[in-house]
């Protein structure tokens, strides 16, 4: 196809992709440098017949010009990255002065929001992405051998965790996990603890926020896996079977070297999913406890009073060097690939 | 997969059902017991006493007199707005669906066609383009969209959303139009047909199966959004998911959580219905960009 037409056939959706997916970022790295402006402050002479005081009151009026003339803010330089909400430099130096013992300094730090938050991203991908990734695939092995009259409808069981929106997913399994549910009431009645409930504990809000998530993202592991097992071939399993290896070893060493790539594949796409998660936070009501990296971004933007536009695109910033992090083994593989194929 | 070797034990044949039954209950079970909840009222579904009340219908009897209501269902579309939030998830939705499939098909055909190295270079952006986490786009959007006034309304959302949506949808049309031969398009071009001709006569006839298979996955994105829409929209142009989110919220009267049970099984139904009606392109989407890429 000549570069001409070429171009004309894609300017729309390159259009859209630069507008709207490469200039946020640029906008959003811009917005990091500045924080809100600083309230006007002016000193105020009270007189009464005992004396004069001299108090101090924000200048509303001043505040609001200053905001409209400049209503990015003021520029703050890396200043908002290594404030208390992020980074916190001057915190962890002033702990690791402090603290006597690593496992107390560890405990000072992961108490700052940016490192609390980064925590639970981290932990929620270390739990959730292998055991996606092993459920799936057990499903997929145990489906496939049923027989083929009655796949269909337990197709659909399965994948309808994942095809409603993780808000909506989550909100339905804490209806029956809060106090007030099916499951909860009954796990109160089991260890007969009247007050055991998922708010109750942060180490329960963590695992139920993670089996919701293996829940809600195994079904896309299944699918992919049910398909790969499709094009396994016959002659060497029946090879297999001949020379008396179990099912096991004809798993181990057919079917799993078979499928080895798209396992990488589901690895990585369920890995940058899940280093997002966010909705869950909100479907369980469980900010208190388990803030997420996407969740202080949210929270900076839905700010009451004023909306913390640096604070969030910092935030962001660090979350896209994050997701830039995961995704560089895969962009330096397919790189390789491709200067090898030329 | 049957392997006419393959001989299968009867305990594993029991072990293997049960497996899958017990898969399925926890797969489907908490959709089923939200889907009979919607019916009771509050003081049952979320219940103090006995759970069992979820069940027995205990103070629905007492309440209203049978063993289900649909109060909160009439009480969410009426009094909660939900109408509103239906008629905008449909109006968004459409809208999405179609700009994005025109932009994506086009796009994803001269990828496809195009033998340059640039080709390979835009694929690698769209790739990492699709992981951005969406709320790190929208903290970008919102500064300009404030100051441009164009925050609130649906068209942005919509253009946002096709944006978001672009880069799996090149993706997956990008394998879906590898599939089809180059001859077909070359010997159109060569009996005097413009590119343009031989996409729109040619190509896209036989290429229904992938702009389903596209379509619906756009749909999915439109309409299970969550951040963008909770962010971008206000009040009053709320799509159905957030304002789910919006009746969890507020608690001013007891009705407002049985609205928002009733509301999740309202947006969940049609859902359900579509991807049980379209299951295998559901799941040749999600395989295509996998098993070839």
């Amino acid at each position: 196809m000549p570069n001409k037409t070429f171009f004309w056939f894609f300017l729309p959706t390159g259009l859209a992709m630069i507008l709207f997916i490469g200039l946020p970022i640029i906008s959003t790295g811009i917005q990091s440098f500045y924080a809100q402006h600083d309230q006007v402050v002016k000193e105020v002479k009270k007189c009464d017949p005992f004396g004069c005081t001299v108090s101090i009151v924000v200048d509303q009026e001043a505040t609001s010009i200053l905001r409209d003339e400049k209503p990015l803010g003021k520029f703050n330089g890396f200043g908002t990255y290594i404030d208390r909400n992020h980074l916190a430099i001057e915190q962890i130096s002033d702990f690791w002065k402090e603290t006597d013992t690593f496992g107390e300094f560890i405990n000072q730090v992961t108490n700052l929001p940016f490192y609390k938050a980064l925590l639970f991203t981290l932990t929620y991908c270390l739990f959730v992405t292998p055991n996606v990734l092993l459920l799936g695939f057990i499903i997929a092995l145990s489906l496939n051998a049923i027989s083929r009259k009655i796949r269909g409808p337990l197709i659909f069981g399965t994948i309808l965790p994942m095809i409603v929106t993780p808000l909506v997913g989550s909100l339905v399994l804490f209806w029956m996990i809060d106090a007030e549910g099916i499951i909860g009431a009954n796990l109160q009645l089991m260890m007969e603890d009247p007050y055991l409930s998922l708010k109750s504990s942060r180490t329960l809000t963590w695992i139920t926020i993670i089996i919701y998530g293996i829940w809600h993202h195994s079904p896309f592991a299944f699918v992919v896996f049910y398909a790969a097992l499709q094009t396994v071939p016959q002659e060497p399993v029946e090879a297999a079977i001949i020379d008396g290896a179990s099912r096991y070893q004809r798993i181990r060493h057919i079917v799993l070297p078979h499928i080895y790539p798209v396992v990488t594949f589901v690895a990585l796409i369920s890995l940058m999913d899940n280093f997002r998660v966010f909705e869950p936070i909100i479907g369980f009501s469980a900010e208190g406890s388990a803030q997420s990296l996407s969740w202080l971004i949210y929270d900076n933007l839905v700010n009451e009073e004023v909306i913390l536009f640096g604070s969030a695109a910092a935030t962001s910033m660090m979350t896209i060097i994050g997701i830039a992090i995961l995704l560089a083994p895969v962009l330096i593989r397919t790189w390789k690939e491709f200067r090898t194929a030329r | 997969m049957e392997y006419g070797l393959d001989k299968r034990s009867n305990a594993l044949k029991t072990f293997n059902t049960t497996f899958i039954i017990i898969w399925l209950l926890i797969a489907c079970f908490p959709f089923i017991w939200t889907f009979w909840g919607s019916f009771k009222v509050r003081a049952d579904f979320f219940s103090r006493a006995d759970w069992w009340y979820a069940i027995s219908a205990f103070n629905t009897l007492l309440e209203t007199g049978g063993q289900f209501t649909s109060k909160a269902y009439s009480e969410a579309w009426t009094e909660g707005e939900f109408w509103k939030a239906s008629r905008n998830t449909i109006i968004v939705t459409v809208f999405v669906v179609s700009i994005s499939l025109f932009l994506g098909t086009l796009g994803a055909y001269a990828l496809s066609r195009s033998t340059e190295r640039y080709a390979f270079w835009i694929l690698i952006a769209a790739l990492i383009f699709r992981a951005m986490p969406h709320i790190t786009l929208v903290s970008g959007y919102l500064f300009p969209f404030f100051e441009l006034q164009i925050w609130g309304i649906l068209p942005t959302t919509i253009v946002v959303l096709v944006a978001i949506n672009q880069p799996f949808t090149l993706w997956l049309l990008y394998s879906f139009f590898k599939t089809v031969p180059k001859e077909l398009d070359e010997s159109a071009l060569i009996d005097g047909c413009s590119y343009f001709q031989a996409f729109r006569y040619i190509i896209m006839p036989v290429m229904w199966p992938g702009v389903i298979t596209a379509g619906l996955f756009s749909l999915m994105l439109a309409y299970n959004d969550f951040t963008v829409t909770a962010l971008l929209l206000n009040q009053e142009n709320h799509t159905m998911v957030p304002k789910i989110q919006s009746y969890l919220g507020t608690n001013q009267h007891e009705g407002n959580l049985m609205w928002a049970v009733s509301a999740v099984v309202s947006a969940t139904a049609p859902l359900f219905m579509l991807v049980m009606f379209f299951q295998r392109q559901v799941i040749s989407g999600l395989t295509t960009g996998a098993v070839k890429g």
